[in-house]
């Protein structure tokens, strides 16, 4: 025996990221990871309903401080995401290609493409308002300005399949508006998604802006979807049936849906449909100050 | 039913001398039993561990909110809001009819007449904190003067705070005429003797404190006013809820129990109700016995209620903001 088998490997714990925080689940289960041809990788946290309720909490708690910082703060934020993400690179490379079943080099463009996409939509932070709102012309002597304002808390049943760019490609423009989401991680391939939860808890992302569950989607979906204080839901990695389920109960209190057509290229240009998806547009009317006979104008 | 004496008396014949001179009162209160901070504190822990389902926390949570002393007591408080208050007290939740009304509304005593008609039909009582709330330090003419304008405006019940300067430096008779004083002005109301707990240092402290309190005719002994950094916890809630239980099985008088403050989650108020049912039993499970002094609790158990009404996690959007 060498000397390098004679030590004990040191076997990661992955948790939940909830409020900022590490915790295990309340429930206290966890279940099997394996990688594509099968093998154990290791044990992910399998949170129920309770912990999906604290999430809620945690996110509703964060929205209030992330949606008052400013734009250009937010920009700031998800750019280190991305820095954080560049410096942790190979350990990446290695849990997509162990999730997805990739060659090293497919897996490092995967990779790549979600670092880039995260410093896209940290490019967007500043500018989505002046593109999803505007002046408007108006019959009278008002000024009449729309702007775009963050949903709240958003609820993102991740991809499946694309266990890292993909969820890079939900998470990122919820959270550039300056919603919280809770995220459920992808069933078979949580790894990455628990382990980006590090990366967001050490770049200034404040806790609670993003809440990250593993577990079984048709368990923690649900909740989500009827729960009265998660403003709305996006269901792309639901299948069609549970996202059916999902659609309904989120119909009982009015959430917004996003119900993407499937399968989504994760790989093409995003464009602008996901970050505008989670917004609400809020219209002033402000009086120009050319009323009156006078004339006057204060 | 057999007639449970009240504390208005004072003393009973049994403890008439442990108030006689100063000497033999403070003989008494140092001679009461230790508390053991650890067990005390692991006693309170465990209890808090249970688990209420079902049934049980639908009785809970109904239980809780017909318990609750609905708490404004800010320096911004006005009479619009002591009137939402009041509404919310009679109606915690207008879409569901089948919720219990509170127990009480708690304000200053300037407040207490917009209380005492805006509740006037209801079956909820007015009580004003007296006595130079929340620090106490007042002369005995202002104090008593407090509580008599709190009666006058309306008050069924009166909470009242020790003098905790004296009571630390250990005139102990002081502190009871003080609350013999305050009892006799509130003869007819229920009296509420707030020790602060959070400033008697040590749970022998709160132990004699609430000795001290019963003997002196209190109604309710009560943790804390809100306005410090450690208000009630199940810890320091347990000390009262044995000291009521030893005195009723001492004198056979009963007290009731108020823990205030920082009591703000629906889990948080069932495990205050599992201490009552444990320690002092479930003759204690009734708003006359015991009460929770809370503002943000209700909007918890209201959402809780809504949960277990409709099967969905209700969010703060569906309650009132206060």
């Amino acid at each position: 025996m060498t000397q390098a088998d004679a030590r004990l490997s040191v076997l990661k714990t992955y948790k939940l990221y909830v409020g900022g925080k590490f915790p295990r689940s309340e429930s206290g289960r966890v279940y099997e990871v394996t990688d594509a041809k099968g093998r154990w990788l290791a044990n992910a946290p399998r949170a129920s309903r309770k912990d999906a309720r604290d999430a809620v909490v945690a996110a509703r708690k964060a929205v209030a401080g992330w949606s008052g910082a400013t734009a250009y703060n937010r920009g700031q934020v998800l750019y280190r995401v991305a820095e954080m993400l560049q410096g942790r690179r190979e350990q990446y490379v290695a849990e997509v290609a162990d999730a997805e079943g990739l060659s090293k080099a497919k897996s490092a463009a995967q990779v790549d493409a979600a670092i880039d996409r995260w410093v896209w939509y940290a490019g967007w932070t500043d500018k989505v308002a002046q593109v999803a709102g505007g002046g408007n012309p108006v019959a009278g002597p008002y000024f009449n300005i729309s702007a775009p304002e963050p949903t709240g808390v958003v609820a993102v049943v991740a991809p499946q399949e694309s266990a890292l760019l993909g969820l890079v490609s939900v998470l990122a423009p919820v959270i550039a508006t300056g919603n919280a989401a809770v995220v459920v991680a992808a069933e078979e391939r949580p790894l990455p998604a628990l382990s980006l939860a590090e990366v967001l808890a050490t770049s200034d992302v404040p806790g609670g802006v993003v809440n990250v569950l593993s577990g079984r989607t048709a368990e923690i979906a649900p909740t989500l979807a009827a729960h009265q204080d998660v403003n709305a839901i996006d269901l792309t990695g639901a299948d069609a049936e549970l996202a059916r389920e999902l659609e309904v109960a989120a119909a009982d209190n009015l959430k917004r849906v996003l119900r993407p057509r499937q399968p989504y290229d994760w790989t093409a240009d995003p464009g602008t449909g996901r970050l505008t998806a989670f917004l609400e547009t809020k219209t002033v009317w402000h009086p120009t100050g050319s009323l009156g006979v006078s004339g006057s104008a204060y | 039913m057999p007639r449970i004496p009240t504390a208005a008396a004072g003393p009973p014949a049994s403890l008439a001398d442990v108030t006689a001179s100063d000497g033999a009162l403070r003989r008494f209160l140092h001679g009461l039993p230790g508390v053991d901070p650890v067990g005390l504190e692991a006693r309170a822990a465990a209890l808090g561990t249970r688990s209420i389902k079902t049934t049980a926390k639908a009785y809970a949570l109904d239980l809780a909110v017909s318990m609750i002393d609905l708490t404004t007591l800010e320096g911004s408080d006005t009479p619009g809001k002591v009137r939402s208050l009041c509404a919310k007290a009679r109606t915690p939740d207008p879409t569901d009819r089948t919720t219990p009304e509170v127990a009480a509304v708690c304000v200053y005593p300037d407040l207490a007449a917009v209380a005492a008609e805006a509740l006037a039909g209801s079956g909820v009582k007015v009580a004003s904190v007296a006595t130079a709330f929340p620090s106490g330090r007042a002369a005995l003419e202002v104090k008593l003067a407090d509580t008599r304008a709190a009666l006058a405006a309306g008050a069924d019940e009166i909470d009242m705070v020790i003098d905790r300067g004296a009571f630390l430096a250990g005139r102990y008779l002081e502190v009871y005429e003080q609350i013999r004083a305050v009892r006799q002005a509130a003869a007819g109301a229920r009296l509420k003797v707030i020790f602060e707990t959070g400033e008697l240092s040590t749970y022998d402290n709160i132990r004699r404190a609430s000795w001290l309190g019963m003997l002196a005719g209190a109604d309710f002994i009560k943790t804390s006013t809100g306005k410090v950094g450690v208000n009630a916890t199940p810890a320091n809630t347990l000390v009262l809820l044995e000291a009521v239980r030893d005195y009723r099985a001492a004198t056979g008088v009963q007290v009731g129990v108020k823990p205030a403050g920082g009591i703000r989650t629906a889990k948080d108020a069932v495990k205050f109700l599992v201490l009552v049912n444990e320690t002092a039993g479930d003759d204690w499970l009734d708003n006359r016995w015991f009460r929770f002094g809370a503002s943000s609790l209700l909007n918890d158990l209201l959402m809780q209620r809504q949960k277990l009404r409709t099967g969905r996690y209700s969010g703060p959007d569906y309650v009132t903001v206060d």
